[in-house]
């Protein structure tokens, strides 16, 4: 970790301008994609297993749950939308 | 165990509200074009109706991924929506680098139009289903029919 803290100046003075900063808007938008969508995945983990956890306790609302589920995943599904898109309307 | 908890996918609510929302986006689409093409050109409105087309089939894959996914059991639901989930946004992304350097290609219109299109018809069909989550993916229609 060290030696690739140390070596990274002399990368970057071998790097054109232009390269470095394509490279370093490649790594932000990966940074930005990537971390919008952790909160996300967490939220639909949660969303789908307390919809399973209702359906099994009340089967007959399945339809029902199944509504709710569907309109859940799909809003918290906006939210890595929000990170996607920001990240390639900022990178240009 | 999962006998009991094997969702009946009779009604399969996600393909109706899938479809729902594709039959108001239809309509609506056209407006949203025209307000890119307003803005941004030939170009804003191409880009526009592409974020369209990306949220209508984003939303319709996911319905399609869990009917399919309720008919087997709850655990495939849940891997369906996790994995569908992974799976749609790296399509998604694919989907639009795929265009990203093609000349008629604005990114700010197509952020715009797959964000507001997105939350625009889930908060359309919310305030839909919150009318009638007693019956869901059922139309309404029965006062109209006088039934």
């Amino acid at each position: 970790m060290l030696s690739l803290l140390m070596a990274l100046p002399m990368l970057v003075a071998q790097q054109e301008p232009g390269e470095l900063g394509e490279g370093l808007t490649a790594i932000g938008r990966g940074i930005v994609y990537g971390a919008a969508a952790i909160g996300p995945g967490i939220g639909i983990g949660i969303v789908v297993g307390n919809a399973i956890t209702a359906m099994a306790r009340q089967p007959e609302a399945a339809g029902m749950v199944r509504t709710t589920m569907f309109l859940g995943i799909a809003f918290t599904e906006a939210l890595a939308l929000f990170g996607f898109v920001l990240s390639f309307i900022v990178a240009g | 165990m999962a006998q009991t908890m094997k969702a009946p996918d009779a009604t399969a609510p996600e393909r109706a509200l899938a479809l729902d929302m594709v039959r108001r986006g239809l309509p609506v689409a056209p407006l949203l074009i025209g307000a890119s093409a307003a803005v941004w050109g030939l170009d804003g409105a191409l880009s526009s109706g592409f974020g369209i087309f990306l949220v209508l089939g984003n939303l319709v894959l996911s319905a399609a991924a869990l009917t399919w996914a309720a008919r087997i059991s709850p655990a495939a639901i849940f891997a369906t929506a996790l994995g569908g989930f992974a799976v749609r946004m790296g399509l998604l992304v694919l989907a639009v680098a795929a265009v990203r350097e093609q000349s008629w290609v604005e990114v700010v219109p197509l952020g715009l139009t797959i964000v507001v299109t997105h939350l625009g018809l889930l908060v359309w069909e919310s305030r839909y289903v919150s009318a009638t989550l007693a019956f869901p993916a059922l139309k309404p229609r029965s006062s109209r029919t006088g039934a």
